[in-house]
């Protein structure tokens, strides 16, 4: 470990035009995710009532095996294991960038009412609109995704923000969104309140090629904008003044900073439905992981992704034949991960 | 000082009026509206006929339940508030509530419970071992108790909770449907048995939250000095939160989880009677009713198929919460 300490990788060319300082360590903590992060998806593919074996897997994949098998692997597990892969990646990397923006640890999007409010925006769209499909779905998480974590930033707001009132105005609007959920619940009828029912649970049942394609291309899109302005990322945490005596125009970053991380936590539930804990704890882990105190983006992606998989195959597997939506996981998780926090005495 | 009496009195007093108006309305005003004169006929039973039905089966529950529920909530508020210096503890956000849904999900899903008095035992343990697991976990390696800790432990442990409930009632078809009416957080229980059964415990629960009253006001000024005027900290600390938990869990057994009424009402209560626990809780046990009582009144005539009392309560509370998050007190006792 002691060879890692302090250790940093220059990248670059030699006219300087590119060039990028990275430690050593993330590059180390990177890789290690990422190969967790493959064999926990070959563990994934072979799990299920039809067991299947490892060659015959790989032969799937290739597009050798019987037709039965292919259909499984690629058609019916493949999609689901990819995308908590890239969701999981979304949520981690957009916590990672809130919480960096936010300057307080708490500053994910779960706090500060994303999930509810996409919740209401759907349900408004089944409900009172009846526009039962995938587009106006997702524009309906949108937009109540982001009204609300403007309503509840702005609400926050008082000569700065400050994590202990953020969370409890987060408590406050999500209560009373909540309140109107199950009242909108109760009015419709039982068909369209079902389809709602089952997106505000979270899941990433039935996950199909042609369900995913949409919101992965927003997710990775997200992502590449991301690590495009990871520079910018780095300036921001040493202070307003500070990065904007050395050439950022501070209010204009922030601004695409936070368009960019709201894109990929609205992308992310717009597929699965709400799925809360991720972004919070991937970047607190991967800090930890690291051993830093600065924003990983590309760690806590890693980070995000291996505990959505986890998660998932946690869900999907434990109670067979029954499987849970995986947000019901992560919320449990969530908590004895705050507990665990707290006893730690961190926050 | 005697000027100042007379003026909780007359808070007392006009609470009292008050919420004797709010009961008779409670049962008049519905679906089917009635004039007082046949309410007071049927509950007197010199009437009998469908109106009577109505009132004494189907809105008396109500209207009790309202009553006696909405003490417990505001009494239980008034404590915990005290007792952890915490001007935002509810058993609502700090947990409780969903400690104690997610023993009755348990008794539901395994013990099968069907008498009112086990699904108080139920609802009871579980509200205790939350508020317990919360206290315990934002006490460990800070020397005074945190607010924020408090806070951050109880969403915590709740989230926790409802999703272990929540896992259990999609796993469990058939405790699914019990719970869903449950969950609701709705004064309509339709029994008039079960309210019976919860009211001497909530009485018992407020008396000896009355009876706690001088002790814990002992112990607002730090436990040194409640131990120097013979107030045992410890054993207050513990019966405070056995009353809690009493108060809490058989109210939220009965009408499922109601939050911030036992936010607002000790709120309430400090700027008009003051700080003092004596003073304080007879107010609560008057005005929160009265809210809870108003609030679902304003659920039946607010939308035709009835706003239920938990989403009535979270529309006029959540407001009042981030109010106090941006006030002054709570900014400092979050300031840490």
């Amino acid at each position: 470990m002691n060879f890692m300490r302090n250790r940093t990788l220059l990248i670059g060319s030699l006219d300087g035009r590119f060039n990028a300082r990275v430690p050593l360590r993330n590059i180390i903590v990177s890789c290690i995710l990422a190969v967790a992060a493959l064999f926990l998806s070959v563990f994934a593919l072979r799990l299920g009532t039809i067991p299947i074996s490892l060659a015959d897997m790989m032969s799937a994949l290739v597009g050798r095996a019987t037709p039965r098998i292919i259909m499984i692997i690629v058609e019916w597990r493949l999609p689901r294991i990819t995308m908590a892969l890239i969701i999981g990646a979304a949520l981690g990397m957009s916590g990672a960038l809130f919480q960096s923006l936010i300057r307080n640890p708490l500053g994910s999007p779960d706090v500060i009412g994303f999930n509810t409010g996409a919740y209401t925006g759907v349900l408004i769209v089944i409900t009172l609109l009846h526009g039962d499909n995938n587009i106006t779905i997702t524009l309906g998480a949108l937009c109540g995704g982001i009204a609300t974590a403007v309503a509840v930033y702005l609400l926050a707001w008082k000569q700065g923000i400050q994590g202990f009132r953020l969370i409890i105005i987060g408590i406050a609007v999500s209560a009373m969104l909540t309140a109107f959920n199950t009242w909108l619940m109760l009015s419709g009828t039982h068909e369209t309140v079902m389809s709602a029912a089952l997106w505000g649970a979270g899941s990433l049942n039935g996950m199909t090629w042609s369900r995913a394609t949409p919101s992965a291309i927003a997710c990775i899109t997200g992502m590449l904008l991301c690590l495009g302005l990871v520079r910018h990322v780095r300036l921001m945490e040493m202070g307003d003044d500070m990065a904007g005596a050395l050439g950022l125009s501070v209010g204009r970053t922030r601004l695409w900073l936070m368009i960019i991380g709201v894109l990929l936590v609205a992308a992310a539930t717009a597929a699965t439905g709400p799925v809360v804990f991720i972004a919070l704890a991937a970047p607190q882990i991967a800090q930890r992981l690291c051993n830093t105190r600065s924003m990983v983006l590309m760690s806590s992606a890693g980070t995000g992704a291996l505990l959505l998989l986890l998660a998932d195959t946690i869900a999907q597997h434990l109670f067979t034949p029954y499987s849970l939506p995986v947000g019901i996981v992560t919320v449990s998780l969530g908590g004895v991960y705050m507990i665990w926090l707290l006893l730690r005495g961190t926050p | 000082m005697n000027a100042s009496r007379i003026s909780r009195l007359l808070w007392l007093g006009t609470g009292l009026f008050v919420l004797a108006m709010v009961f008779i309305a409670s049962l008049g005003i519905g679906a089917k509206p009635l004039p007082l004169g046949i309410v007071m006929d049927s509950l007197l039973g010199k009437l009998d006929g469908p109106e009577s039905t109505i009132v004494l089966q189907s809105r008396l529950p109500r209207a009790l339940i309202g009553v006696f529920g909405g003490a417990a909530l505001g009494v239980s508020g008034a404590l915990m508030q005290t007792l952890t210096r915490n001007p935002l503890a509810d058993p609502g956000i700090v947990g409780v509530n969903a400690g104690a849904g997610l023993a009755v999900t348990l008794g539901f899903a395994f013990a099968g419970i069907t008498q009112p008095y086990s699904l108080f035992a139920y609802s009871f343990t579980g509200a205790l071992l939350t508020a317990l697991l919360v206290h315990l976990i934002s006490i460990k390696g800070v020397a005074r108790p945190d607010p924020v800790r408090f806070i951050l432990a109880g969403l915590a442990v709740g989230a926790m909770m409802n999703g272990i409930s929540s896992a259990i009632t999609m796993l469990l078809p058939q405790v699914f449907n019990r719970m869903r009416f449950w969950m609701a957080g709705s004064l309509d229980v339709g029994e008039l048995t079960l309210v019976f059964a919860a009211m001497p415990l909530i009485c018992l629960g407020c008396l000896a939250a009355l009876a706690l009253a001088r002790p814990i006001n002992a112990l607002e000024m730090g436990n040194d000095t409640a131990a120097a005027l013979g107030t045992n900290p410890i054993r207050t600390q513990t019966a405070t939160l056995l009353t809690v938990a009493l108060l809490s869990g058989t109210v939220t057994a009965v009408t499922g989880p109601i939050g911030f009424v036992g936010l607002m009402i000790p709120y309430i209560a400090r700027w008009t009677v003051g700080p003092d626990l004596r003073w304080l809780l007879p107010f609560a046990f008057l005005y929160a009713p009265i809210l809870l009582l108003c609030s679902d009144i304003a659920g039946r005539l607010a939308v035709a198929g009835e706003l239920r009392v938990s989403t009535v309560t979270a529309f006029i509370g959540a407001p009042v919460l981030i109010l106090l998050a941006r006030s002054r007190t709570a900014e400092r006792s979050g300031s840490q």
